[in-house]
Formats: structure tokens, sequence, C-alpha cells
């Protein structure tokens, strides 16, 4: 079955992962920016990276018929240095035209500090400036129940953001409700241990039907399967869902949500 | 927001524990020999307030309703404060 991730990290994965994934059935997928895995020092960094992901990982990508999308911004992780993060803010918008881009993301919270939320909402700012779509990553563990319900009120409190064109990433059980109630988009992320098993999220999409729901494996370089999705169409079929059904949770939903940003060509490339 | 609106065949319990049957018993003989392991180490003041975490996580699933997992999930999570805002200044 043909799927789209829409949240991996290629700049961590190898090209044999590429093919891998091509093989088994992904036709697209977007890469948020995110963290490093150590604090980048300057805003010339970031830069760097943003043309590693509007340049050369479309290209990696489209030798295995895969279009690569991406979103910008600077990490949660990073927010803590308030003047490097604004700096970066500034100069994204040297990127928004080019062809790959879908918005502003992966935005959110970490440890829902103040600077963190500071520079959350400066983000919004940016993405509304310039009539940008947003993907929105929540905490991890402990932090995710509180820093959801922090970033749902920043967004429900700026009355130019559109829910329709917003997506809350990494919900669980206990912030699936709020985040679909509200509007949003809601994504669930397969990860070993800290996040959502293909299990759990087929009881979601049990519980609370497929309408705006997305999947993704926010394969990194960390511990994580960029294959997850195969694994949650797999139990679906376990479990005897109709393919219409699957089809609709890994592929028609993310690829609607995309064709909302101005960028979207969902043709296979060359 | 209302309760089941996926569109699968629905499944009967006994087909569910037919199916999943093998991985609990394996789960939650993962979480016994986990307990006891930690019953064998040196209790410290920190071990025993996750141990106390633990002991409560457990008695949510030893409750009845629909619910067990968003239970869980509340349980092992920071509280949210709704007036966060003001708290922080923003």
């Amino acid at each position: 079955m043909d799927y789209i991730d829409p949240h991996i990290h290629m700049v961590s994965r190898t090209t044999d992962d590429y093919e891998t994934l091509a093989r088994m059935g992904c036709v697209a997928m977007s890469e948020p920016a995110f963290w490093a895995g150590f604090d980048r020092g300057s805003v010339d960094s970031f830069r760097d990276y943003f043309r590693q992901l509007t340049d050369f990982e479309p290209k990696r990508a489209a030798q295995f018929g895969i279009h690569h999308y991406t979103w910008l911004c600077i990490n949660a992780k990073e927010a803590e240095n308030v003047s490097l993060s604004r700096e970066v803010i500034a100069m994204i918008p040297e990127f928004l035209d080019r062809p790959n881009v879908l918005g502003i993301g992966e935005i959110g919270l970490n440890k829902n500090t103040r600077n963190e939320a500071t520079i959350f909402l400066e983000h919004l700012e940016l993405a509304v400036r310039h009539d940008q779509q947003i993907l929105i990553h929540t905490p991890h563990l402990v932090d995710k129940y509180q820093g959801t319900r922090m970033i749902l009120d920043m967004l429900l409190g700026d009355s130019k953001i559109q829910p329709h064109r917003v997506l809350v990433d990494h919900v669980e059980e206990h912030t699936i409700r709020p985040v679909l109630e509200a509007g949003f988009w809601a994504g669930m992320t397969l990860y070993p241990v800290t996040k959502c098993t293909p299990q759990r999220a087929c009881d979601m999409i049990e519980m609370y039907g497929p309408e705006r729901l997305l999947a993704n494996s926010a394969g990194d370089w960390g511990p994580s399967k960029p294959t997850a999705i195969p694994d949650l169409i797999f139990e679906m079929r376990r479990r005897g869902h109709p393919e219409s059904l699957i089809r609709k949770v890994v592929y028609e939903n993310p690829r609607q949500f995309f064709l909302q940003s101005k960028n979207i060509v969902l043709e296979r490339p060359a | 927001m209302s309760a089941p609106t996926s569109s699968g065949r629905k499944r009967s319990a006994k087909q569910i524990v037919d199916a999943e049957y093998l991985l609990a018993r394996s789960k939650i003989l993962e979480l016994a020999a986990t307990l006891d392991r930690i019953d064998r180490g040196q209790a410290t003041e920190d071990a025993s307030a996750e141990r106390k975490l633990l002991e409560e996580a457990i008695c949510i699933l030893q409750s009845p309703g629909p619910d067990r997992a968003e239970r869980l999930q509340l349980l092992l999570s920071r509280p949210y404060d709704p007036q966060w805002r003001s708290h922080m200044g923003l």
C-alpha cells in the first residue's frame, strides 16, 4: 500500500533507509527541522541545515521515487537561547519559497518553560505573517500533558491561527481528545518506549475515528524505526480493518493536510 | 467526543483475548519480574517514590472502565495549571 510518512528526520538516516522505505510503499514524507543532538552555535549553522533540508534531501529522496517535503524552525530544545532563536526566526523567510517547504515546524515545547513559550509564540507570529501551515511537537513523557495543554492555550488564544492548518504531533491517549476537539489535526508517533506503539495507535483510530488523524515514524538519530508505518498497516489488517480505512490514515489524511500548503505537488518525482 | 467511530470489523471480547493473550501474558510477567527486581535492590528514597507511582498505576489496571490507558497517562504526568501564563508573566 502507498503511504506517506508526515514526520521523519531523514538527515539522520542512510540512503539504504530511503530504498527500504520506497520498497515498503513510502511515496512521500515530510521532515520537520529538529534538534541535532547538540545545540547549534550560530544562525549560519541553521542556514546550512535548511539548505540540506531544501536542496540535498529532496534529491536523495527522488532517487527512490519519494517526494521529500520539509518544515523550518528552531527546535524547542534550543529555545532557551532566545537571542539565537530570534536570529533564526528572522532568517527563515529566506527559505519559505523553496518548493518543498510545507510550513513552520516542528515548533513546540520541551520542558514547558517561559523561554520555550516565548519562542513558540514568535514562531506562530512568523507562520501567520507568511501564511504558513504549522507542525507542532508536544513534549515527552511526564511533560506531555502539561505542555500539550499549554500549546493548545496559545493556539486558541490567537484568532489568526486556523486549526485546520495546524498539526499537533505526538498525541497519546491523554492528549488526543483536546487536540481533535479543538479542530486541529493530530499525529500519532510510532516510537519505541517513549511514545506510541502501532497497537495503541490502532486503538486510538478505533476510539476516535480516522478524521484528522495521522501516523508517523519520527525516525531520527535515536532509537526509532523508520518503517513503523507499515507496522501500523499490518496491525490494522490483523484486526480486520478495511483497506479504505487504512489508506485514509496513512495516505489520504497526510495528503489532504499537505495539499493545504502552497508549495505542494504530490505526483511521484521523475 | 463520542466513542467508536471507526468502520472496522467489530471484534468480540473473546476474539481480542484470543489474539492478545500471549502478548499480555508476557508483558504482565515482565512487570512482575521488574517489581521483584526492585524489591531485591537496595531501598532509596527516590526509588520508593517511583515504586509508589507504579503501585498506583497497577491499581488503575485493576479498576473497571474503558479508559485505563488515559488514566494511567494522567497519573504519570505533571499537572496542568490553566493559569500558567500569568504565573510565567506571558
